[in-house]
C-alpha cells in the first residue's frame, strides 16, 4: 500500500511539475514580444551562450570528425567504398552528430550556468527585488537568454558541423590517404538541402529546450545550496534526455 | 489607512502560517511588525507588495485590492513601493553605481546626465560616497544596507517595506542604520513597514509597533503605549528581547 502512495505521489509530482514548466514556457514566451526589446541582454547572453561555448564546440566537432572518419573508413574499405567517406561523415555530422553534440555541449556549459545564476538570483531575492521595482523577472531574466539560445545554437550548430567535416578531412585525406576529390565531391552529391534544413530545424528547438529547461530549474530552485545543486543537476540531465528524446522524434518526422 | 491587511491567510507547504491577519497601516508613518521567528512576519510583508497571494482574505493597497487585479495592474500598484530586503538583493553583477541607478535606467524616467547627478547625491546621503565603484561582494553588511536603502529611496517611493533591516549587523551598525531610516524618513516622509527583532532599538524610530503571533496580530498600538502593554504575551516578548539585548550589550 505505501509503494502505491509512493507511486501515486511520485505521478502527481511529474504532472505538476509538467503542468508548471509548460505554464513558464508561455508565460515566456507571451513576455518575449513585449517592448522593450532587451538588445543588449540578448547581445550580453549571445556572447555567453554562443561565442563562450565555441572553443568546447569546435574541439568536441573536430575529435567527433576524427573519429568518425576513422571508424568510417574501416567500415567503408571492407566494401572498397572508402570514396564514400566524406558523405558518410557529412551526413552524420549534419543529420544527427552536429545538432546532438553541440547542444549537449551548450548544455554542460552554459545550461548549466544559467540555472546556477538563476537559482542564486532566486535565494538571495535579487529575482523578488525585480519584481518589487515592477520589473518583470520573466522579461527581464528569462527572455534574452531564451532569444540567445536559439539564435546562437543553430551558429554552434552549423560551426560543429563544418570543423567535423574538416576533422573526418584530416584523418580520412591526409592520414588514410582517401582521394581529396572523392571526399568533398562525395559530399556534395550526398547531403541534400532537406539534411541541412533538418539539422537547423533541430538545433532551434534544442535551444529552446536548454533555455526553457535550465531556466525553469533556476527560476524554482528551493531555497538552499544543496536545492541549488541538484537544480543544476536536474537541469543538465533533463535538458540531455529531453534533446535526445525529441530528436528521436523530430527525425522520424523529417526522414 | 493607505495600506489595510484584511483576514490574510497564508498556508506554506502544509503548514498555516498566517492565520487570518487584519491589520491597518498608517499613512506617513513608520509601522514596526515583532514578533518570534518563523511566525510569518516576512511572509505578511510579501503579502503586502504582491510578491504573495494571499489563500484567504484581502489586501488593500490605497483602496485596490491586490487579490482582485492582473500582474499589469499589480506591477502599476508596485511603483509606489520599494522593498528593503533582509540580504539586502542587490544585484552582485552590478557595481553599487549601477544597483542605485538600476531602476531609474529600467523606467527611463531619467536622462543618463541626472542620474550621474542624482545617484551619487542618493549614496551620499546614506553614507556611501565614492563607493559607487565597489561591488555588492565588496561591501560590508552594512554598507550593502545602505545600499540597498538608496536604491530602494532613489525612485521617491511612497511606500517603503523593511525586511529585517538590522540583521547580520553588529549593534552599533544596527542603531547607525536605525538611524538613517529615521532620517530619511523625515526627508521623503514616505510611509514604512518594518519587521524587525531589533527590541527595545525599534522603540524610538516607530510610530506604531504591531506584534504578530500564531499567524495573527495580536497587538497593535503606538509605540511608546506598546512598550507599557498590559498584553502579558507582548510584555513577556519585550522583556525577553530587552534582556537579550542587555546580554548582548
Amino acid at each position: 500500500m505505501i509503494f502505491l502512495q509512493h507511486i501515486g505521489k511520485r505521478t502527481l509530482f511529474l504532472i505538476e511539475e509538467m503542468g508548471a514548466m509548460f505554464v513558464f514556457l508561455i508565460r515566456t514566451f507571451g513576455w518575449l514580444f513585449r517592448p522593450p526589446v532587451r538588445i543588449a541582454q540578448i547581445i550580453k547572453q549571445m556572447h555567453f551562450v554562443g561565442f563562450k561555448s565555441s572553443f568546447v564546440v569546435i574541439l568536441t566537432a573536430l575529435f567527433t570528425g576524427m573519429v568518425l572518419a576513422l571508424q568510417g573508413y574501416y567500415s567503408l574499405r571492407k566494401f572498397g567504398s572508402e570514396g564514400l567517406l566524406g558523405s558518410a561523415v557529412a551526413i552524420s555530422m549534419i543529420r544527427e552528430l552536429g545538432p546532438v553534440l553541440a547542444s549537449l555541449m551548450v548544455t554542460a556549459r552554459a545550461g548549466s550556468a544559467m540555472t546556477a545564476e538563476i537559482g542564486i538570483m532566486r535565494i538571495t531575492e535579487q529575482i523578488d527585488a525585480l519584481e518589487t521595482m515592477a520589473i518583470n523577472s520573466l522579461q527581464y531574466l528569462i527572455t534574452p537568454k531564451v532569444v540567445a539560445s536559439l539564435l546562437s545554437v543553430p551558429l554552434l550548430v552549423a560551426m560543429f558541423d563544418v570543423v567535423g567535416i574538416w576533422g573526418g578531412y584530416l584523418v580520412g585525406v591526409k592520414l588514410l590517404g582517401v582521394s581529396g576529390g572523392s571526399y568533398w565531391s562525395s559530399i556534395e552529391s550526398a547531403v541534400e538541402w532537406k539534411d541541412v534544413y533538418g539539422g537547423i530545424l533541430k538545433s532551434v528547438s534544442f535551444g529552446l529546450i536548454i533555455s526553457w529547461v535550465c531556466c525553469y530549474k533556476g527560476y524554482y530552485t528551493r531555497m538552499s545550496a544543496e536545492g541549488l545543486g541538484k537544480a543544476t543537476t536536474e537541469s543538465v540531465v533533463l535538458a540531455a534526455v529531453l534533446i535526445l528524446v525529441w530528436d528521436y522524434f523530430l527525425t522520424s518526422v523529417l526522414m | 489607512m493607505v495600506i489595510k491587511l484584511d483576514g490574510v491567510e497564508k498556508t506554506l507547504g502544509g503548514q498555516a502560517v498566517l492565520k487570518g491577519v487584519t491589520l491597518d497601516i498608517p499613512k506617513g508613518k513608520i509601522t514596526t511588525i515583532i514578533g518570534p521567528s518563523g511566525e510569518g512576519k516576512s511572509v505578511m510583508l510579501k503579502h503586502i507588495i504582491g510578491l504573495i497571494r494571499p489563500d484567504r482574505g484581502r489586501v488593500i493597497i490605497d483602496g485596490t485590492d491586490l487579490t482582485q487585479i492582473n500582474e499589469q495592474e499589480l506591477n502599476d500598484i508596485r511603483k509606489k513601493f520599494a522593498m528593503l530586503f533582509q540580504s539586502a538583493a542587490l544585484f552582485d553583477s552590478m557595481n553599487v553605481f549601477d544597483n542605485v541607478a538600476f531602476p531609474l535606467r529600467e523606467k527611463r524616467i531619467m536622462a543618463e546626465q541626472e542620474i550621474c547627478r542624482w545617484v551619487p547625491e542618493m549614496l551620499e546621503r546614506v553614507g556611501l560616497d565614492k563607493m559607487g565603484h565597489k561591488f555588492p561582494a565588496e561591501l560590508s553588511g552594512g554598507m550593502k544596507k545602505r545600499a540597498g536603502l538608496a536604491r530602494a529611496l532613489v525612485m521617491g517611493p511612497e511606500i517603503i517595506l523593511f525586511d529585517e533591516p538590522t540583521t547580520g549587523l553588529d549593534p552599533l551598525m544596527a542603531h547607525a542604520i536605525h538611524d538613517l531610516i529615521l532620517a530619511m524618513h523625515k526627508t521623503f516622509g514616505f510611509t514604512g513597514i518594518m519587521v524587525s527583532h531589533e527590541i527595545p532599538e525599534i522603540f524610538p524610530i516607530s510610530d506604531w509597533v504591531a506584534m504578530l503571533k500564531n499567524g495573527q496580530i495580536i497587538a497593535m498600538s503606538p509605540s511608546d503605549e506598546f512598550q507599557q502593554t498590559s498584553n502579558p504575551v507582548v510584555r513577556e516578548f519585550i522583556s525577553v528581547n530587552n534582556g537579550l539585548h542587555l546580554a548582548q550589550a
